[in-house]
């Protein structure tokens, strides 16, 4: 979950989110050294006496400050291709469930075997328990089985809202009479929490999502006291 | 008891739609309303046929998983194709207020 003062992102729960965190590190630090050559060139620049009245080419260093940036992009460009395929490699999943996006909250429906629907509404902050996190709670949170490839659908009923939980590296846009798909693999158990990504009225930053990761018993157990 | 294997649900069970190739992509809209249409073609050939229903279970588990219940309202596996239809084509969006004209023309 996010907590105060944050800078960088969320620890990740998923593989692809390492992967993606990886990539994210390894981008920054590019455009960090970039940035700080830049400014360095600017620095001297601005305070030096000297001066060179005459300049007509510069063949060498243009060549240079061509080729480099090229390469450059390269080097982002090829890990950000292998991350990106790797999100789209088919996996089997065991467990379907969609969600629907509506204003303002989010419905769940796990119908493989019985048909076990719930909404998920944000709990007020003036009905928060201590220690409970302020605009992320919600009375029902979605319970799921950690470890194993779920397939996500989420769709809308009304406008244009957006699934997100940052921690698994996923955001999928909810749009109405779609039906987009997203995979979850979680590989620890815990609560996860997400924040509609989409605008989509006057509470829409009050409809959070909140996963429970839990182990196969219990999701088990859960499903059928729900139903 | 923590690991993968233990957590496997047991082989031969239903678990879940397997992937299908034909809908590769993220876009899974077209996958549960074709399962939809091949479960309600399927129960009318079976019919007119007078043979069993039951091989038209899996596309009716198909779309079952897939599909939100609100564009289904409720499809059940012996509800007449014209039931569901005409409260509420898949999604609401598709041209599916044809789909009563599409199985009467489909191929039989």
């Amino acid at each position: 979950m996010a907590y105060p003062s944050q800078l960088g992102l969320q620890d990740a729960t998923s593989p692809i989110m390492e992967e993606l965190m990886n990539f994210h590190d390894h981008t920054l630090m590019i455009v960090f050294l970039i940035s700080s050559l830049v400014l360095y060139v600017i620095t001297l620049m601005l305070t030096t006496k000297l001066t060179h009245t005459s300049t007509m080419d510069a063949q060498e260093v243009e060549t240079i400050w061509t080729i480099l940036p090229a390469v450059i992009l390269i080097l982002i460009a090829l890990p950000s291709l292998r991350i990106l395929y790797m999100m789209d490699e088919i996996n089997n999943p065991v467990l379907t469930v969609k969600t629907m996006g509506h204003q303002w909250y989010w419905s769940y429906e796990y119908t493989d075997y019985e048909d076990l629907w719930f909404d998920s509404y944000m709990i007020p902050t003036t009905d928060l328990k201590p220690g409970e996190l302020r605009l992320l709670e919600v009375d029902n949170r979605v319970v799921l089985p950690m470890e194993l490839p779920i397939r996500m659908l989420i769709s809308s009923e009304d406008v244009l809202h957006s699934w997100a939980v940052p921690s698994l590296g996923l955001k999928t846009d909810a749009i109405k009479g779609r039906l987009n798909q997203a995979t979850i693999s979680s590989n620890r158990p815990g609560l996860f929490y997400g924040q509609c990504s989409e605008i989509c009225g006057s509470n829409h930053s009050f409809m959070p999502i909140v996963l429970e990761l839990v182990n196969l018993k219990y999701f088990e157990n859960w499903s059928v006291s729900m139903v | 008891m923590l690991d993968v294997e233990a957590q496997m649900p047991p082989p031969g069970e239903w678990k879940t739609p397997p992937f299908d190739p034909r809908f590769p992509n993220q876009n899974q809209t077209r996958n549960c309303y074709q399962n939809f249409l091949d479960y309600h073609r399927c129960l009318k050939t079976m019919n007119r046929r007078g043979k069993d229903t039951q091989p038209c279970e899996y596309y009716f588990r198909v779309f079952h998983s897939l599909c939100p219940i609100s564009w289904t309202l409720g499809s059940l596996p012996s509800a007449s194709p014209g039931a569901a239809l005409d409260r509420a084509d898949p999604a609401g969006n598709f041209p599916g207020q044809n789909l009563t004209a599409q199985l009467s023309a489909a191929p039989q």
